[in-house]
């Protein structure tokens, strides 16, 4: 059985000097940029956003309520699920389509008045091991209660990026060494992309605890305070 | 103030970070990373290099910091500079370009610039890039709000500036048109400093009663120089609205009104807009009264920062790492620190900042519930602690310590490093 080794990760933002004042801007940047610069508006939003969820999803979506005040674009864009699609530059068509959409049912272009422009960006991310270690499912469920969300972003998010198929790191090795196919299926049908990185860390508890056959948890883990080694 | 280990950081920092800290400095064990600013002490960035750098030490990067040295007409044109690059109208002379220059080669001449990294920070240092001759990577640390300089003035600097192999911002919206690399790397606080440690409530109750601050009512504060950007008029008139219905003291503490002819001005107008009213304190404090500050923000239930135009801000973050409601301007970082309704609020106005005032000192659990969440926000985003991730992972991208690139999902190219 192999061991599974918590990995957390950084990351180190560049702005990319692309700047738009309005939803068309918007739009025609947006087509333009690398799909590295879509990732990090969309799936990488969950990085820098571990503790206090942004009122919705997507930089984009958060962008056009926000600074806009264009409620109406901000919930259009909320509600696109990037696990509906299979690459990059579909969501990326999803989202200009719904853009181009809204800009047509409307007489003006709406732009930031009072608030900020929309700033593309893309980041690096360099990864490195948290020292936690899981070999059972007991102490699996104990270090990801303890590791960073940045821990939980690069084995859910980043991986289904890295692995190329919609799969995170924590169900891989629940069914290819602990073989809980159950419990690993589980944990791919939660949606990562519906709040903040410690709403998914409390769902992926409740799921070990229900195989454990533990007392469900309820609320945050322990935010802060002295440090434990994230070694199980 | 005493050196910090990383050990330190172990209780205040969010679980997990001293451990990955450790590890995410593994690869850049033994690599030297050069700081070289203009000043050993004074101003945000030499606080925090005076943290940071011991820091980098503790765990294995070999880091240096070193000071520019130049002549009291030097710093006079670099003062031209800084306020020309904050979109103050200059007049900026060819001497004083060529006294900026001649301080520059003289220093290149005399500091070792030698490392894997070398950090400039800010424009003063910036020519030293011409001086770049070893190997190793070179990148300007901007600490100002750059974002609309005088032309003249930041097309000259900017010739240095694309001699970098990247530079980095506290803003988007700092950054400039450039053909280098621009990254973005917030500022942060250090919370075992004098400025955010723990205080217990009877030192808080001992500075404040040397202040003359009585505790009898709910204290609004800000803290910040006397500086119209900062509007400490505007928070005047929202205390009195508030004040119709609802009992508070005011305390508005600053200092930079002493060297500062503006400061004065601005000074004399916030003591005309206050009268004779006993709830309202204005408090001069020197630059080294990190203790004072700290206790007056332990000592408020709300704490405000109303700029119409701002740096990054980080009384904000000092503010909610003491678990308060912060109301702040719409204005630079303020918006990134605070999450409307989650850490504090932003305002666009006087009655906006009254308005949210009465709701927080009418709902103290909706304040304690704020507060609360805002310090477990900066305990994540805005301690130094962060700022040293930052750091290492820069170091990290710079020194071309990297994992492979992600395997890219089908029909998708590879991550670019663009």
């Amino acid at each position: 059985m192999t061991r599974f080794e918590f990995v957390a990760c950084s990351e180190l933002i560049q702005i990319l000097g692309l700047r738009a004042d309005d939803e068309r801007e918007l739009a025609e940047i947006l087509e333009k940029v690398s799909l590295d610069c879509v990732h990090y508006h969309t799936h990488g939003h969950f990085l820098r956003h571990g503790f206090v969820g942004a009122p919705y999803p997507n930089d984009f979506a958060t962008w056009a309520a926000i600074q806009v005040r264009d409620r109406v674009l901000g919930e259009r864009l909320g509600v696109v699920s990037p696990l509906d699609f299979s690459s990059l530059e579909e969501l990326r068509e999803e989202i200009l389509t719904i853009i181009d959409d809204h800009l047509g049912h409307l007489n003006i272009v709406p732009r930031v008045i009072f608030g900020d422009p929309f700033d593309f960006m893309q980041s690096r991310i360099v990864e490195a091991p948290t020292g936690g270690i899981a070999d059972s499912l007991e102490t699996f469920r104990a270090g990801l209660a303890r590791i960073q969300p940045s821990a939980l972003y690069f084995h859910t998010i980043e991986a289904s990026r890295r692995l190329g198929r919609p799969d995170t790191d924590f169900a891989v090795w629940l069914r290819e060494s602990l073989g809980l196919d159950r419990l690993a299926a589980a944990v791919n049908r939660v949606d990562p992309y519906a709040g903040s990185l410690e709403r998914l860390r409390t769902e992926l508890l409740r799921l070990c605890d229900a195989e454990l056959g533990l007392p469900l948890e309820t609320g945050l883990p322990p935010a802060a305070g002295p440090e434990s080694p994230g070694t199980a | 103030m005493k050196p910090a280990s990383l050990e330190a950081y172990r209780d205040v920092a969010p679980p997990g970070t001293v451990e990955f800290l450790y590890r995410l400095s593994e690869k850049v064990q033994g690599r030297s990373f050069l700081h070289v600013n203009s000043t050993h002490q004074g101003g945000g960035v030499a606080e925090i290099l005076m943290r940071l750098v011991p820091l980098l030490n503790d765990i294995g990067v070999k880091t240096s910091w070193e000071v520019l040295e130049g002549t009291l007409e030097f710093f006079r044109v670099t003062k031209a500079f800084h306020n020309a690059l904050q979109g103050e109208e200059q007049v900026i002379t060819e001497d004083m370009y060529e006294t900026f220059l001649e301080v520059n080669r003289q220093n290149a001449e005399r500091l070792p610039l030698q490392a894997d990294l070398t950090m400039i920070h800010d424009p003063q240092p910036a020519a030293l890039v011409l001086a770049r001759k070893v190997p190793g990577a070179w990148v300007w640390r901007c600490h100002i709000d750059a974002s609309r300089p005088q032309r003249r003035v930041w097309t000259f600097l900017r010739r240095f500036v694309e001699r970098y192999d990247a530079a980095i911002f506290s803003l988007p919206k700092f950054a400039q048109r450039l053909s280098i690399p621009q990254f973005l790397i917030y500022p942060s606080i250090d919370p075992l400093s004098d400025k955010n440690r723990e205080l217990s409530d009877r030192e808080v109750a001992g500075i404040l009663t040397r202040l003359g601050v009585p505790q009898d009512k709910p204290i609004l504060l800000q803290v910040s120089r006397f500086d119209r950007f900062k509007d400490p008029v505007g928070v005047i008139n929202a205390y009195r609205m508030v004040k119709r219905r609802t009992e508070c003291r005011l305390v508005l503490a600053g200092g930079g009104a002493a060297d500062d002819p503006e400061g004065k001005v601005v000074l004399a107008e916030v003591r005309e807009a206050a009268g004779r009213d006993p709830d309202i304190h204005v408090l001069e404090l020197p630059p080294d009264a990190h203790l004072e500050i700290n206790a007056l923000q332990r000592a408020a239930t709300v704490v405000l920062q109303k700029s119409t135009r701002e740096g990054f801000g980080l009384t904000v973050a000092e503010a909610m790492w003491k678990g308060k409601p912060v109301i702040g301007g719409t204005a630079g970082g303020i918006s990134v620190q605070i999450v409307y309704d989650l850490t504090g609020y932003t305002v666009n106005s006087v009655e906006g900042a009254a308005y949210r005032i009465r709701y927080l000192l009418n709902n103290p659990e909706a304040a304690i519930r704020i507060g609360r969440i805002a310090r477990e926000h900066v305990r994540r985003n805005f301690l130094i602690t962060r700022h040293l991730a930052d750091y290492l992972t820069l170091l990290h991208v710079m020194m071309g310590v990297r994992p492979p690139d992600p395997q890219p999902p089908r029909g998708q190219p590879p991550a670019s490093d663009a």
